[in-house]
């Protein structure tokens, strides 16, 4: 699988602040990719760099194969950003904002692609607005249409559904999901977990400039804390061949156990039926990506990638 | 090509859209000054042997206000696109240094030329300059309202805030254009002022497009086309170099 951005020991300083500390990762083509870091990681600034707009100040930079630096002509038509401050032009209406963002990037009558784009995103009707009278969630439309009118091999989303409705979020994630399953390669940055974990197929955790996490979704899901299992008994009681597996004992009564696998479920069941005790509720608890990015969150140094 | 030529057509757009603030608007000023300078002065003054002061007054008001409004199209335009934030999306696409200069530079040339021209036409229902020489008139036109552009791209990347570029103007471009000449010949200035004119790259501007008017001018036109062709050359470069290091646009 060939490699769409390859950041090679990046750094960014600001006086005696590091903002970046060292980062090296690649995000493979095709790739749904998910950035994660809490405030201030560094997320931003990295994306900034891959689109030219703050420069490292050691490491190289490549998308596609472009250096952003020596081949920013190329580099920059590989990559289509979505800023995460709301920006727009005052000046013009949605078109003529895509018409000109289509120039820019040096492509002339692209009316067929930009009436797509605006239709994918439910901006059709406003196509003759002027931006100054959209509403929020309409205006983050346009920045998603104008990262989107060269084609770009490479789409790097920087917290596109920070308070945008839910409509919206629908809308966004249904048409970022067929580009990638038309070949785009996705970078997310977010800080609603659910979306990385439920769009994203490879994560990336950055905290205080450094990467301290680069792994396939499943394989981070599959870490950390292991499955529970919560049971309410009737009776209240653990027969003594489980209380090796007892996590804890609820306020409620219910008993939470170690779970390693699902096969161990089957002879846990045959221990309370042996036991004569009934289940009256069961629940399986999977660790989520919030409680991963939380526990690493508070691990206090940075592990070296993976 | 496309590239620069999107953006320069965007910011041409950008004052036409709003032409009654930025073409209407400092014609008619010009006017104003043209209309009570020359019923206080028309009268008593003679700059030069057989020309009236108002038609004196004219080349010197359209010069000025395409010099003011050259200046005000980059400033403005940058310092906004700087202030909200949607700057990124010239950044972002893969415009070169120099297709970001030409294309910001060109358009505020074209403005100021629209309002110069504006002024002087109906500046022609007061009075009427001669066109001695057509060439000069033309050449000073070109450099003054480049010149004046640069120095907006300059500003424009400088400042952070209104408040900043609002100094550069009022602090700088301001005096250099009021006490350029614009109402007045030098000559009639105390030895000590005129000195101090001599040393403001505006007065040749002023100067040399003048004498395009009349064929008469305090400096010589090709002294006065030498150094606003030799500001205008240092500008050009020292703010290309700006732009190619990414001087407060790429940090």
């Amino acid at each position: 699988m060939s490699v769409a951005i390859d950041f090679a020991g990046v750094s960014k300083l600001y006086g005696d602040f590091r903002a970046l500390d060292n980062v090296s990762f690649q995000v493979n083509e095709g790739d749904f990719f998910a950035l994660l870091g809490p405030n201030g990681a560094g997320k931003t600034t990295l994306i900034s760099i891959l689109g030219g707009l703050n420069r490292a100040s050691s490491g190289t930079t490549r998308v596609m194969g472009f250096d952003v630096q020596a081949n920013y002509r190329q580099a920059r038509r590989a990559v289509g950003i979505v800023p995460q401050e709301l920006v727009f032009d005052p000046f013009f209406t949605v078109r003529e904002t895509l018409t000109f963002q289509s120039g820019y990037f040096g492509i002339r009558k692209n009316d067929d692609w930009i009436d797509e784009i605006l239709a994918n995103l439910g901006l059709t009707e406003k196509a003759n607005s002027n931006m100054r009278a959209l509403s929020g969630g309409m205006k983050r439309r346009v920045m998603v249409a104008q990262a989107l009118v060269h084609r770009p091999p490479v789409i790097v989303l920087d917290e596109p559904t920070a308070g945008v409705d839910v409509a919206l979020r629908q809308t966004l994630w249904a048409f970022i999901r067929r580009l990638n399953s038309d070949g785009h390669t996705i970078v997310l940055t977010t800080h609603y977990l659910e979306e990385a974990e439920e769009l994203c197929n490879r994560i990336a955790m950055l905290k205080q400039g450094n990467l301290i996490a680069l792994e396939d979704k499943s394989r981070m899901l599959g870490r950390g804390k292991a499955r529970s299992l919560v049971l309410r008994l009737q009776p209240r009681e653990l027969p003594a061949s489980l209380q090796d597996r007892l996590i804890s004992q609820r306020d409620d009564g219910s008993f939470e156990l170690r779970l390693p696998d699902c096969g161990a479920l089957e002879g846990i069941l045959a221990e309370l039926k042996l036991a004569g005790i009934s289940v009256r509720d069961i629940e399986v608890a999977k660790p989520d990506l919030e409680d991963i990015f939380l526990d690493m969150m508070q691990t206090p140094q940075p592990a070296s990638p993976t | 090509m496309t590239g620069f030529y999107t953006l320069f057509y965007k910011e041409i757009l950008r004052f036409w859209k709003v032409s009654f603030q930025t073409v209407a608007a400092p014609v008619l000023t010009s006017l104003l000054y043209l209309l009570v300078f020359a019923h206080v002065l028309d009268a008593h003054v003679e700059p030069y042997p057989g020309v009236r002061y108002t038609a004196f007054l004219i080349p010197g008001l359209a010069m000025m206000t395409m010099l003011q409004n050259a200046f005000a199209n980059t400033s403005s335009s940058l310092i906004q696109s700087k202030i909200t934030g949607n700057i990124v999306y010239i950044l972002l696409p893969p415009l070169s240094h120099l297709e970001f200069f030409g294309a910001y530079v060109l358009a505020a040339m074209i403005r100021g030329l629209v309002v110069g021209a504006g002024v002087f036409v109906a500046a022609l229902f007061f009075a009427k300059p001669a066109f001695a020489y057509p060439l000069w008139i033309i050449a000073f036109a070109l450099l003054g309202s480049m010149i004046m552009a640069i120095l907006g791209i300059i500003a424009g990347i400088w400042a952070e805030k209104f408040d900043q570029l609002a100094a550069f103007q009022n602090f700088l471009i301001m005096p250099l254009t009021f006490l350029s000449g614009v109402f007045y010949s030098i000559h009639s200035l105390p030895p000590f002022w005129q000195k101090v004119s001599h040393a403001n790259p505006v007065f040749y501007l002023i100067d040399g497009f003048r004498y395009g008017f009349f064929g008469a001018s305090d400096a010589s036109p090709w002294l006065s086309l030498a150094i606003a062709g030799g500001c205008c050359l240092l500008l050009a470069l020292y703010t290309l170099q700006l732009l190619r290091s990414g001087y407060k646009l790429r940090h």
